[in-house]
């Protein structure tokens, strides 16, 4: 296992120009291309918007305010999160082509997948700076040394259960179609389009608690949206710890199953 | 003792395919859980042996051909060998780097440019940026495809698409080639220079591993020939040797096939006959002339197979004898071969002709004569007897043949008429067209200088070297 990890390495330009492919071939043939990237998350940042401030105005408390710029806090890398699941789980299906015709290391194509949704995210997140200085008064730049880390800490967790899933989902193909429902559920369980601290209870303060994607949320929204200190971090290293053994256990599995995929594909 | 160096090496290889009975395609996720039976039904219930210990070793620098029939593992060895797939037991080692003809352009993206997918399918088969940099123009150019390289490649032809795909598959340097069925790539031109680039290959002592059914191309083409029949290794050896054998072996299988066919065919025409000599058959009936056993049917050169005829004369048993004495159904051209009437007369007849029909699989007829025709004449017919029909010399090309048999009255009136009940094939290892070959030969003046090349053993046109140049 750690040897073909190791193996990986090998594979970066590989790697590197699939990402590329993904993001060319996404646009191609549409007039406006790789404006798209940042198209998107305007759109989306203008129906919850409209959602939160025109229809619903009262629903929120009243201290978070731009409250769409809280909620686009979240999305955007949820966004990126639920992308790179479904695609990753819908992988090695896509490319059953080159596992069944090309020497080709499998866990590729779910990489693929996660990094090429990264780099959209990285493409929102202009926008979201551009915002964020109108709105805001000052920036820490201590704070925002921090934002790199929560991404890595997404990453790996996205990947990790992006191995499993692509796995899994070579033997069980239901799992495609039921992940788009958990996902909806899994957004409303996580603290995006309110905030952790309106959670009622402590039986549902559990329960966003064991959501480990709640605090990546609440991380960027401590970092982006809240003046103060960056006070979630001791959260986000246990996050960080769990993405590593969910990582390794994502592969390990990942890695014992990968004979099996270029006969069930 | 030294033996030279092993480009692959592999040893007892047994790879089993899962087969799905028709329950686990239902068995999901879900029900796996409901049922309790994740772990089993990850399991294998019922397997297929694609490869069963085969064993073979490739010398680096040789060309090894592998063949067989559909089904025989051959593509399985060499996605084993390639390590795409993963043998059940047994090891591989391939010394070198491997590229695999499998299917070309596997990896192409639809949307994107020619060049763009190269890069791509380039790093994917191993090669680093700065090495296709360095072979671009030659593989846009093996590819004949310079005009379009910019062009996404959902707009290339699937002949364009292949040949890229090749292109960049034989430039990734290999130092062993895995090939598997691929040459018929694009038109005449561009196959002869995919000849010519395994060519270059051997030349350069490259290894190259070959799947086909032309066996034409591993005769020519291989140092060593290995027959694969239902997962196991059948022969192993020099090219011809192992080609013949298959050869052979085909042709038997082929026999079989053409017995149960004809015998079928005879079952068939039999159904819903009270008498041992049934008609009319399906294929007369449609016809529209059904009056009663005996008519025959209105357009004798279009009827399907069938059996009709009074009875009073039947042909009960027919044989088809090649060279060595047997009853078969595969023949070689230019040899000869023997049609065998048994016949059972219930009433002692004075009027009775012979006739036989030779028609192609169109059902077109190429042959057809009768006793009378060739004036002989009929004195008496009683009891059981043997009629033979005797072809001094297949004059036919390679093909499949079906026979009419026949024994009637002088006026036409059928005693037992068999239409195109008995197939025969004829094979050739020349590949003339048509379906006559006279018997011939070419002669050339001085002028003209012309060699023969070794072929396939038995009959065939030939030059005559013994011809006086004067």
């Amino acid at each position: 296992m750690f040897h073909n990890l190791r193996q990986l390495v090998r594979y970066r330009a590989l790697i590197q120009s699939l990402v590329t492919r993904e993001l060319k071939a996404r646009y191609r043939g549409s007039v406006l291309g790789f404006f798209w990237s940042f198209i998107n998350p305007l759109l989306l940042l203008a129906v919850y918007s409209f959602v939160f401030v025109v229809v619903l105005p009262g629903t929120h408390p009243p201290e978070l305010e731009p409250y769409a710029l809280f909620m686009f806090c979240g999305i955007l890398p949820w966004t990126w999160f639920s992308s790179s699941l479904t695609e990753a789980a819908n992988s090695l299906m896509a490319g059953g082509n080159l596992i069944k015709k090309v020497l080709f290391p499998a866990e590729i194509l779910p990489i693929v997948a996660v990094l090429s949704n990264m780099v959209h995210f990285f493409f929102g997140l202009p926008i979201l700076f551009v915002f964020l200085l109108w709105f805001r008064s000052t920036i820490s730049v201590t704070e925002i040394l921090w934002l790199p880390v929560v991404v890595a800490v997404q990453l790996l967790f996205t990947l990790g259960l992006s191995l499993l899933l692509a796995a899994l989902t070579v033997h069980f193909r239901d799992i495609k179609d039921i992940l788009s429902n958990l996902l909806t559920l899994w957004f409303f369980a996580t603290p995006i389009i309110y905030p952790m601290h309106l959670a009622p209870g402590t039986m549902s303060k559990a329960v966003l608690n064991a959501n480990p994607f709640s605090h990546l949320a609440v991380s960027y929204q401590e970092i982006l949206f809240y003046e103060g200190p960056f006070g979630h971090w001791k959260w986000l290293m246990a996050v960080a710890a769990g993405s590593v053994l969910l990582f390794l256990f994502g592969y390990f599995l990942f890695d014992r199953l990968r004979d099996s995929f270029a006969e069930e594909v | 003792m030294s033996s030279p160096p092993l480009a692959i090496h592999a040893v007892d290889i047994t790879k089993v395919y899962r087969r799905f009975a028709h329950k686990r395609q239902f068995a999901t996720l879900k029900s796996a859980i409901l049922r309790g039976s994740l772990v089993r039904d990850l399991r294998p219930e019922e397997t297929f042996r694609a490869l069963d210990g085969v064993s073979f070793d490739v010398e680096a620098g040789k060309t090894y051909g592998i063949i067989g029939r559909n089904g025989s593992g051959k593509s399985t060895m060499l996605k084993c060998v390639a390590g795409i797939a993963k043998p059940t037991t047994g090891t591989i080692t391939v010394n070198g780097r491997i590229s695999a003809l499998i299917e070309l352009g596997a990896g192409f993206h639809p949307e994107i440019t020619g060049r763009e997918n190269v890069f791509i399918n380039g790093i994917m088969l191993g090669l680093s940026k700065a090495e296709i940099e360095r072979r671009f123009d030659e593989i846009v150019e093996f590819a004949e495809l310079a005009p379009f390289i910019d062009a996404p490649v959902k707009t290339y032809s699937s002949g364009m698409y292949m040949r890229l795909g090749f292109a960049v598959a034989v430039h990734v340097d290999p130092d062993v080639l895995l090939v598997d069925e691929v040459l018929a790539v694009g038109d005449e031109g561009f196959a002869h220079k995919c000849l010519d680039k395994f060519a270059e290959f051997r030349r350069r002592g490259k290894t190259i591993l070959l799947v086909t059914h032309s066996l034409g191309l591993v005769e020519r083409f291989c140092d060593e020939a290995l027959w694969l029949d239902k997962g196991k290794a059948r022969a192993v050896g020099l090219p011809k040797r192992v080609i013949d054998a298959y050869v052979t072996e085909v042709e038997e299988s082929e026999e079989v096939f053409l017995a149960a066919e004809d015998s079928r065919n005879r079952v068939r025409v039999d159904l819903g006959a009270g008498s041992s000599v049934p008609s009319p058959a399906d294929g007369v009936a449609e016809d529209g002339v059904t009056a009663g056993n005996v008519e025959a049917p209105a357009d004798m050169f279009k009827a399907e197979a069938g059996r009709w005829g009074s009875g009073d004369v039947e042909i009960s048993k027919v044989d088809l004898v090649g060279p060595d004495g047997l009853p078969g159904h595969v023949f070689h051209s230019g040899e000869p071969m023997t049609i065998r009437l048994q016949l059972k007369a219930k009433t002692p007849v004075k009027d009775f002709v012979f006739g036989i029909g030779l028609f192609n699989a169109d059902g077109v007829c190429i042959y057809g004569t009768n006793t009378n025709i060739e004036e002989m004449s009929p004195q008496e017919l009683s009891g059981d007897g043997e009629v033979g029909f005797v072809i001094e010399e297949l004059a036919l090309t390679e093909g499949t043949y079906k026979l009419d048999l026949a024994v009637h009255k002088l006026d036409g009136y059928p005693y037992d008429y068999h239409r195109q009940l008995y197939t025969f094939r004829v094979k050739s290892p020349i590949k003339d067209v048509g379906f006559f070959r006279p018997r011939h030969s070419w002669t050339f003046s001085p002028a003209v200088r012309m060699t023969q090349l070794q072929g396939p053993e038995g009959w065939r046109p030939h030059m005559k070297d013994d011809e006086p140049t004067a």
